[in-house]
């Protein structure tokens, strides 16, 4: 029941955290819920709060607060994108 | 190849020149080139740190040419995109798309480029007199890619 949660950019950094493995608890099994409990770990993880201008992304495809989360899968947080 | 996620330069020419190469049905090609400017939001810039996602990156990009290539009749695209550390001058991104009209070629060149700046998982991080900052979104980032989908052409 293990997922890989990647983080970049202004979010690693405010999160001091670039990757992690983490063990799904029971009740989570969307984007968005999986964020909403990363943003109650502590003081640091209100970055992921709502209201706070987060995306995600799911298997390496951006994903939706309602896409589901599966034990194997990539998920990844970060802020809006600045490329070109 | 089409799409190439890259720490090293590239050379504009010959990256325009293998558009058409051998390939006399192209009759226009556009291309859009994109350099690190020394001013950001009124400060001076020394250079900036392009992060990116490594694997979703390429594909995001993968799939914004293949919807261009939907949407238009293309004989050729090319997506060139750097990473690491860039000063002002720099090329950070080339995109180049052959076609047989301009029309179609100015379009989906700048349909990609409206599409990677809001969907292809890149961040800059800027060097200035301040400090490191990271670069923030823009609005009209997301308007210009949305007037795509409100079936502009």
């Amino acid at each position: 029941m293990t997922v890989k949660i990647l983080y970049f950019a202004s979010l690693k950094e405010a999160l001091g955290c670039t990757e992690e493995s983490f063990v799904l608890p029971s009740g989570v099994s969307t984007v968005g819920e999986l964020r909403s409990f990363l943003a109650e770990r502590g003081e640091k993880w209100k970055a992921l709060g709502e209201g706070r201008n987060v995306r995600a992304a799911r298997n390496q495809r951006m994903a939706a607060p309602a896409d589901p989360v599966l034990p194997g899968d990539e998920i990844a947080f970060f802020p809006p994108v600045t490329g070109g | 190849m089409t799409v190439s996620v890259q720490a090293e330069d590239f050379d504009v020419a010959a990256e325009i020149a293998a558009l058409s190469a051998g390939r006399n049905e192209v009759g226009a090609v556009a291309t859009f080139l994109g350099l690190v400017r020394d001013v950001s939001g009124g400060s001076n810039v020394a250079a900036m740190t392009l992060e990116h996602y490594p694997g979703m990156t390429e594909k995001s990009l993968e799939e914004i040419v293949e919807q261009a290539s939907a949407r238009w009749s293309l004989y050729g695209v090319r997506v060139i995109h750097r990473f690491g550390r860039l000063e002002p001058g720099d090329r950070i991104v080339f995109v180049g798309v052959a076609g047989a009209h301009r029309g179609e070629a100015f379009a989906a060149c700048e349909f990609i480029m409206d599409y990677l700046k809001t969907r292809a998982p890149f961040w800059k991080l800027e060097e200035t007199p301040e400090g490191a900052r990271w670069v923030d979104a823009r609005d009209s980032d997301d308007s210009a890619a949305a007037r795509w989908e409100q079936g502009g052409r």
